[in-house]
């Protein structure tokens, strides 16, 4: 691995390229496979619709899907692309929130915003309004999410508690009083009322053009923000004290930054609901380090996971119109989530294992090759090596053995001789001298070396020279051929 | 109570006392006037700090709820010098760090940095906070976090150019990590991550650096490059500060040292301060098992001169 990043590094541009384009196709990999089975999901129910009339979905058409698809439909058109827009800007700044290990913060503040829609309400109500301008109600609501937030810093910076508790009070509290008060609107005379329950879960369907276009505004302004601060922000989430210790302002940063997290939660709302929001927040970024580990690149990709949740959730929910759109948008977004952490270039689970299996086929081929060449090489071989000795010569069972000696008899390495003994084949012989070679040299490195050796060494190296210079490489050939101990250097079949 | 703690523990303990007739050659020459700050060196501090110190620390107390950590702190650092500051878990050398950096509030107390408060000379000053302080799985590279030290000279909203990526990887590579600048910073070891912490306090090109712990829990490859690089700033007229914890190098790495135990025990240069007797004052009982070899170590630095 280290090898590889060493020639990648000749080659930076390429590897860039070809970094992004393993993410790309990835990522691409991850929505087909969520469009494949969404499709998948509206033909079964298509398929069964006729027999359980009384549980069936709404069984999109052809037609349906491609005018969805298309948005043709004015109406899902709207809904589509706020809800995009939405997971965009949630997930850009979620991002920076779950950096600064905030992200629980985002949902006391979602649920704080309660109380604030329904005292708007009683107010807007007690001054002659409708009660249900949005704009009031979005105020209201930014203004205890704002005071919810407060509360928390408040209660975690005058007490010793710790921050999870102080966010666990403000949230179960403000979430009691937003019930309570809209208990009390039910009993006014005046309360028309019905229809705030929908901040709690959400109503995206009857997202209207103008809600639309508060999102795009508030989305484009979450992006633009993150993109002016995008330096101090990083900063200010990797090592706070440092920046500090620069000046930065750390109150204004993280003011600006809890505004744009206020922002995006109160416009979304109406979206996908108070509970269900912090879902928008965390999971796209929260999926997108699977595939980077680079800032930039991470919060483009969390902005898109978001954005793609969002076009598939309330499209699935356009198409089968029984399935609440909030909820479908989260599944959705935990759908991505769960296939980057299984699929995910940089950490996947799938990543991972294969990598692990690469190193341990690798590293038992090398061991195999080198026990054959040693048992050679001590002459007491001269018609190949037993099994018995191979089992001798390392703690490895006779399976793993066995495996390995099919394997590299397949690759051509070793071939069986007389009376169940193995022997080198010359291209295998090469290839053993080489590893063989290489043990050498670095058993003599980390010998001789040892001060500077722990930040080179890198046992998969098969090629020395990349690691630690010819010059070096030469230096220690010379040694390890002047050792009188080691009078059993390998005779070196080809050039070095 | 203030005062009656001071003098209990001895009353030639703070800096004045212990540290004034030694550590006058390398104050007094920075000032110019050998003969009087030898005349009378306990009475003037607290008072006639040198302007040209680099870092000043006037009777700086600081407290956590309520609970005092640093006492009556007051220090002039010589300037060029490796200064080591050496004291038991809990003494409050962080903390005299951050309060320096003002990043914990003072209880009262001033410090000046080349004779003017710390806000004013942010740019003169270099923090490598401790390793731990930070979360390693952070989605950048090597050389975004030195890129860091840049920020401040960059200033507001502008983006990162090639001239300051191109100083980071400069930093990079004097503490010989530059084959690593594009690697993810939890793929790199502990001391590798110390390196790049340090890197990214060279590129601010500081004149006085403040270092947390620089030694905590790196291999011996990386603790001779620090010294080494340690050294280069000292040569370069560079004054460093650094926390330190392995009682057996001080004698080895740092010019002058200060005993800090809540209060300054005794600070000056090493070789008459880092002492069996100031040892036991800063670490009391706990020395015990390190009395010996301090006391070797200090047979050792007496019979080498």
């Amino acid at each position: 691995m280290r090898n590889e990043e060493c020639k990648m590094t000749g080659a930076a541009p390429w590897a860039g390229f070809r970094r992004w384009c393993r993410v790309v196709v990835g990522l691409l990999g991850v929505f087909l496979v969520l469009w494949a089975s969404t499709s998948a999901l509206a033909q079964a129910s298509a398929g069964r619709s006729k027999s359980l009339a009384d549980t069936r979905l709404e069984l999109p058409s052809a037609a349906q899907v491609a005018d969805v698809l298309l948005l043709r439909d004015y109406n899902t058109r709207v809904v589509v692309l706020g809800t995009m827009l939405l997971g965009l800007g949630a997930g850009v700044i979620g991002t920076f929130l779950l950096l600064r290990k905030r992200a629980l913060m985002g949902d006391a503040l979602s649920h704080a915003t309660l109380p604030g829609i329904a005292l708007a309400f009683i107010v807007m109500t007690r001054f002659g309004g409708s009660g249900k301008s949005l704009p009031g109600l979005l105020v209201g609501a930014t203004i205890f999410g704002g005071i919810g937030v407060a509360c928390v810093l408040l209660i975690r910076g005058a007490t010793r508690l710790k921050e999870d508790t102080a966010l666990g009070i403000v949230l179960s509290v403000f979430f009691g009083l937003g019930v309570s008060v809209l208990g009390v609107i039910q009993k006014m005379d005046t309360g028309s009322a019905a229809g705030l329950e929908s901040f709690i879960y959400g109503k995206t369907a009857s997202m209207l053009a103008s809600d639309a276009k508060l999102i795009a505004g508030a989305a484009a302004l979450t992006v633009v923000g993150c993109a002016i601060f995008y330096k101090e922000f990083s900063l200010l989430c990797f090592d706070e004290s440092f920046a500090r210790s620069q000046g930065w302002p750390r109150l204004l940063l993280d003011g600006a930054m809890m505004a744009m997290v206020v922002m995006i939660t109160v416009i979304g709302l109406g979206a996908v609901g108070l509970i269900l929001m912090i879902a928008l927040l965390v999971i796209p970024p929260a999926a997108a380090r699977f595939w980077s580990h680079r800032l930039g690149p991470t919060v483009l990709i969390a902005g898109g996971i978001g954005a793609a949740s969002g076009w598939v959730g309330a499209s699935i929910s356009a198409l089968a119109a029984r399935l609440p759109a909030g909820a479908i948008i989260v599944l959705t977004a935990a759908a991505a989530f769960v296939l980057s952490m299984i699929f995910g270039v940089q950490r996947g689970v799938l990543v991972r294992g294969v990598e692990l299996w690469r190193l341990r086929r690798s590293v038992a081929r090398q061991h195999l090759l080198r026990a054959m060449y040693e048992a050679e090489e001590s002459g007491s071989a001269g018609a190949g090596v037993g099994e018995v000795e191979l089992l001798r010569a390392r703690s490895w069972s006779r399976r793993a053995l066995g495996g390995g000696l099919r394997r590299a008899r397949s690759a051509g390495e070793v071939e069986p001789g007389d009376a169940g003994r193995w022997r080198l084949t010359e291209a295998g012989r090469v290839a053993a001298a080489r590893v063989v070679r290489n043990h050498r040299l670095w058993e003599l490195y980390l010998v001789t070396h040892a001060d500077i050796a722990p930040s080179h060494v890198d046992r998969d190296a098969d090629e020395l020279e990349h690691v630690l210079g010819a010059a070096m490489v030469e230096e220690l050939e010379l040694l390890l051929a002047r050792d009188e101990s080691r009078a059993v250097v390998p005779a070196s079949p080809h050039a070095l | 109570m203030h005062r009656s703690l001071k003098d209990d523990a001895s009353p030639d303990a703070r800096s004045c006392g212990a540290a004034e007739p030694s550590s006058e050659s390398g104050v007094a020459s920075l000032i110019g006037g050998a003969a009087t700050a030898a005349s009378s060196p306990c009475v003037a501090s607290g008072e006639e700090h040198p302007s040209s110190s680099p870092l000043s620390i006037h009777d700086m107390t600081v407290a956590y709820h309520r609970k005092p950590v640093l006492w009556d702190v007051d220090f002039d650092a010589p300037e060029g010098k490796l200064i080591g500051i050496v004291g038991p878990n809990g003494a409050g050398k962080s903390t005299l760090l951050k309060a320096v950096l003002e990043l914990v509030p003072k209880a009262s107390g001033r410090v000046t940095i080349y004779g003017a408060p710390y806000r004013r000379q942010r740019r003169l000053v270099g923090y490598v906070p401790q390793r731990e302080s930070v979360d390693w799985d952070f989605p950048v590279s090597a050389l975004d976090v030195v890129a860091m030290g840049t920020y401040a000279r960059i200033g507001w909203l502008r983006p990162v150019t090639r001239k300051y990526k191109d100083a980071a990887l400069a930093a990079l590579s004097r503490v010989g990590m530059a084959d690593y600048a594009d690697r993810q910073i939890s793929q790199l070891s502990g001391g590798q991550q110390q390196r790049v912490f340090l890197a990214r306090a060279l590129v601010q090109d500081a004149k006085v650096y403040l270092m947390d712990e620089p030694f905590a829990g790196v291999d011996a490859a990386t603790e001779k490059a620090i010294v080494r690089i340690l050294h280069d700033l000292r040569d370069a007229g560079r004054t460093v500060l650094a926390v330190h914890h392995d009682l057996q190098t001080v004698p080895e790495y740092f010019d002058h040292v200060m005993l800090l135990n809540m209060r300054i025990v005794a600070s000056g240069p090493t070789r008459d301060m880092f002492t069996r007797e100031n040892l036991q004052k800063t670490y009391g009982g706990r020395l015990t098992l390190l009395d010996q070899a301090a006391h070797a170590m200090a047979r050792g630095i007496a019979n080498s001169e």
